[in-house]
């Protein structure tokens, strides 16, 4: 019995496991097949995607930024360098603490407010996983203290790049300019992805103006990442294309000279090769040192820079706009020749003061008493006013305009670099839409000793003076003259291509005019005599004053208990040597009083200086 | 007969299950010598283990079913003190605990389990006739959900999981009446926010992380999304042995124990996996078979519920590297490296072989 039961138990048993364990095996092929089409899905189907992914995953595209290209003087000193410069970066993804570890950072390495500061400023720019910069210009000693602790501080690290360095500070500041860090404005004038690996990009001058040569072509590499972003391996690369060598036109010594001319003065020189245009010294005085720009200028040195009465950033040989004074005179002497208003020997009878028919406005000369009988060549020698407000009156104001156009007066001269003023020549229309005024006749006067509406920007006038050294041909001013591409070991020398004439009725007229010119240094009565003494060449020059507040014609002189920011900009044109010239100067000097003490001598040490040096 | 294979019943051998076991491992070892970065000290230690846990297998399959049926409620009882134990101490040592340190070796209690679980309800069970009423369905149940409890507090989900399953499977076997089925399911759907309650934050992590893997890209979903993208890239033949990006440049994170599926994938592609799900379901077809041969309830229950349980295994493992379950950490069986789910697994095989070898002899 008790054996039966057990019996029917067991086969019953059997019977309910046998389907419990079908029940098992189907469940069982079910999940199997489930399995099978989720990888059917993943590695048939979605194949690609995937494969994709992982391709993305393990393969990185980092840019590799070109070496920027070298600025060099015509002479080859270098103005522009790439330096190696060791910095402290920090990868924010790779630290946790980011306070905590620049705290523990400033232990080791002298990090200050400012630094901080200009970190968390980039922090909030750059992406996550790039290296901000925490510190530039390391020294050795710090770069070794902080190798000593590095396993102390996963995520940051030294980096060696090469930055850009100016050898001569602020003598070249305003020619050169400056490469600053790239900000968004930079990125809408440039090719974004060109650009993925630098960090810099020209701001100002030279830098700016050739920023496309210089950067060069950024190359790229592909490399292998693991998960933690290290490389390791480099799976293909393209080289960077480095930019390209720029030689400028400029002549060191004579920068410097100029430079150390204005040193403490508000002005600036500009000195032109007329045979090519190429510009031999640019110079806007105060200047300022680039390479504080280079890492982005802490905001207190530059709001003090900005804000300075002296204007360092601005740079005035290019932007700065001045009355011509007397040195329109030439100009206007050349146009008197070539509009058939006087001929070189026609006289005329100077009192020192010049009234218009039906007005009883007096206008003065400078001198006392007048020149006495003066034809033109005395006229531009003494500086004669009187003489000037005749002519003038008789050219009238569109003829006046006309001629000097063709100067390049009231243009810009196209000299490649950025930020150049257009200068002003004021016509009645001019002052009709701007002033809502009429023009009035003794305006036309004014204008005729450079003390009207009329501006001139020093490079338009040393442009100007170098096309009437040589007798109206007419070069571009320029800095650069010859790119090089250190890759291919070739040079090209940019050919001046802007020659052009400035056409007069008789050759004659020229050599008349630069011959006063030639009297203004070295005529017994020139103004500019005392500075021209004992030249050992011949030069040819023209002094200016330009006035800046009507003084009271009995209470006139020299201007010297004026407070200095009203007293007059002394200018001086010039060139030499006068038959043929080599160079051709504009020296304006703000507030300097009288051109004939104050520029004319500065420009006299600049002949001196480059004539002997290319003698040699 | 032959006289060889009469040998091999009295060494207790089982051949087919044998054949595929060695296949598996050395599979095993292959896939280990590329997750591992060609370290060939892993594959030494996962040589050795393989060969100790082989010679457990041996060891177990010399000894008689009823000797085990015996055992079984001691071994259930020597296991839950030992748990006991892991938890006493985790909790002075703070922190996950789950290794005993016994001076010569460590053990893992939650380990024992998955073979004592099993084990126990199958004696349960197979004392009175099935199938089981269900005063002895509630005790079956406190003898699976006690263990499970102390080990999903260590906490060990995956091992949890895994020890429930088998006792369930035993139960399952056993005939419990499919309306008893019905309402522990409902039980259970009651219990998921009591479950939610007790879980550790990043178990629920996981869990929120499995139903929407993208909400934590490089967080918590980062194994799921890496671990896609490995099996997704192996395509059909895979990227060659010792050539899966994924894994050599460490995307995958435990790519040589939970995610070692993954590195196969990627390397051996579609035709790979279904070679090993091939041999996977080689054993399954003779655990299948052994258990319905099975002389005794006893037997047939453990066997069943240990193949059934190797099954939940795999399945749980590939549902985990293919995205389709939350990430729960259960090694590949006989694949993944370590030797402690390896020793329990071989040591199960044993008692499989076991059942079957013993079985014929007792017969003649």
């Amino acid at each position: 019995m008790q054996r039966q039961l057990v019996f029917k138990d067991l086969s019953r048993e059997n019977r309910i496991f046998r389907s419990r364990m079908t029940v098992a095996v189907v469940i069982m092929v079910i999940s199997v097949s489930l399995i099978i089409v989720r990888l059917v899905d993943l590695q048939l189907i979605k194949h690609a995607h995937f494969i994709t992914l992982s391709h993305e995953n393990r393969v990185k595209v980092l840019p590799i930024p070109p070496i920027r290209g070298l600025i060099y003087s015509r002479d080859g000193v270098l103005l522009a360098d790439n330096q190696p410069a060791f910095s402290l970066e920090m990868v924010p993804e790779q630290v946790e603490d980011v306070d905590g570890t620049i705290a523990e950072l400033a232990r080791i390495i002298d990090i200050n407010a400012v630094d901080i500061q200009r970190f968390y400023k980039l922090l909030n720019e750059q992406r996550r996983f790039d290296a901000v910069p925490l510190r530039f210009r390391l020294s050795d000693e710090e770069v070794a203290r902080f190798s000593v602790n590095r396993h102390r501080f996963p995520g940051v690290d030294i980096a060696a790049r090469l930055t850009r360095y100016y050898p001569l500070g602020s003598q070249t500041a305003h020619a050169v300019g400056y490469v600053g860090r790239i900000d968004e404005n930079d990125l809408e004038r440039v090719d974004v992805s060109n650009y993925s690996g630098s960090t810099h990009i020209g701001k100002l001058g030279i830098e700016r103006a050739y920023e496309d040569v210089l950067h060069g072509r950024v190359g790229y590499q592909q490399v292998e990442v693991n998960v933690r972003g290290r490389i390791l391996r480099v799976l293909d690369r393209t080289p960077a294309l480095p930019g390209q060598d720029l030689f400028l036109s400029l002549d060191v010594s004579l920068q410097k000279l100029a430079t150390e001319a204005l040193t403490g003065w508000r002005g600036a020189i500009v000195a032109i090769d007329p045979q090519t245009g190429g510009v031999l010294a640019m110079v806007s005085s105060p200047g300022y040192d680039p390479n504080v720009f280079v890492y982005g200028i802490e905001p207190e040195s530059f709001d003090e820079l900005r804000r300075s009465p002296d204007g360092p950033l601005f740079n005035r040989a290019v932007q700065g706009h001045y009355p011509p004074g007397s040195t329109i005179k030439p100009f206007l002497g050349l146009a008197a020749l070539e509009y058939g208003l006087r001929t070189p020997d026609q006289g005329m009878w100077c009192p020192g003061w010049f009234k218009l028919k039906g007005s009883r406005h007096i206008f003065h000369d400078w001198k006392r008493g007048g020149h006495g009988d003066t034809d033109l060549s005395r006229a531009i020698t003494e500086s004669c006013d009187v003489y000037f407000y005749r002519l003038a009156h008789e050219m009238g104001i569109d003829r006046i305009n006309l001629f000097l156009t063709r100067f390049g007066w009231g243009r810009k001269t196209g000299i490649d670099i950025t930020g150049e003023g257009d200068g002003l020549i004021p016509s009645p229309e001019w002052k009709r839409k701007n002033w809502h005024l009429p023009w009035y006749p003794g305006e036309t006067l004014i204008n005729g000793i450079g003390q009207g509406f009329t501006l001139v920007t020093p490079i338009q006038l040393a442009s100007a003076t170098a096309a009437l050294s040589s007798r109206g041909r007419q070069m571009h001013p320029r800095l650069v003259v010859r790119i090089e591409d250190p890759m291919a070991d070739r040079s090209a020398v940019l050919s001046n291509e802007s020659e052009s004439w400035i056409v007069v009725n008789e050759e004659a007229y020229w050599d008349q005019i630069i011959s006063a010119m030639v009297d203004v240094v070295h005529g017994p009565t020139g103004t500019a005599r005392a500075s021209g003494r004992n030249a050992p060449y011949r030069y040819a020059g023209k002094t200016g004053t330009s006035q800046l507040v009507t003084i009271d014609h009995d209470k006139r002189n020299d201007g010297d208990d004026l407070p200095e920011n009203l007293r007059d900009h002394s200018l001086f044109i010039g060139f030499a040597p006068a038959d043929v010239p080599s160079i051709a100067v504009a020296v304006v000097v703000e507030n300097g009083g009288s051109g004939s003490k104050m520029a004319a001598p500065i420009a006299r040490k600049l002949f001196d200086h480059y004539l002997s040096k290319s003698r040699i | 007969m032959n006289t060889q294979q009469d040998l091999l019943q009295r060494l207790h051998i089982d051949v087919p299950l044998l054949f595929s076991l060695i296949v598996l491992c050395g599979i095993g070892l292959v896939v280990l010598y590329s997750a591992a970065d060609q370290d060939t000290e892993v594959i030494v230690r996962q040589g050795i283990r393989i060969g100790l846990a082989f010679g457990l297998m041996f060891l177990v399959a010399q000894i008689p079913p009823y000797h085990i049926a015996r055992w079984a409620p001691w071994f259930y009882v020597l296991g839950l003190v030992l748990l006991a134990l892991v938890l006493a101490v985790g909790d002075i040592g703070k922190g996950a605990q789950r290794w005993l340190d016994l001076g010569l070796f460590q053990i893992q209690p939650s380990e024992i389990m998955k073979i004592a679980v099993p084990m126990a309800v199958a004696w349960h069970l197979a004392d009175k006739s099935l199938p089981p009423r269900l005063l002895r369905v509630i005790v079956a149940c406190l003898l699976i959900f006690i263990p499970v409890i102390m080990i999903a507090r260590q906490p060990d989900l995956g091992t949890a999981v895994l020890v429930g399953a088998a006792g369930i499977a035993v139960l399952f076997l056993a005939g419990i009446q499919w309306r008893m089925i019905a309402a522990f399911g409902l039980l259970a759907a009651f219990c998921i926010p009591l479950v939610w309650y007790l879980m550790h934050d990043y178990q629920r992590l996981r869990v929120l992380n499995f139903l929407d893997p993208q909400q934590d890209p490089l967080g918590a979903g980062w194994s799921i999304i890496q671990s896609n993208i490995a099996v997704g890239s192996g395509g059909l033949y895979g990227k060659g042995w010792l050539n899966g990006t994924q894994s050599h440049l460490e995307f995958l994170p435990e790519r040589s124990t939970d995610f070692v599926f993954a590195v196969y994938c990627e390397e051996f592609g579609f035709m790979g996996v279904l070679l090993l799900l091939s041999l996977y379901i080689l054993v399954i077809a003779r655990g299948v078979h052994i258990a319905m041969h099975a002389q005794n309830t006893f037997g047939r229950l453990l066997a069943g519920g240990f193949i059934l349980t190797f099954f939940a295994y795999i399945f749980v493992n590939m549902g985990v590297v293919t995205g389709q379950l939350p990430v729960v950490g259960i090694p590949l069986p006989l694949i993944s490296f370590g030797g402690t789910s390896l020793v329990t697994l071989m040591a199960g095989f044993g008692i499989l072989m076991a059942i079957h070898t013993h079985r014929r002899l007792l017969s003649n």
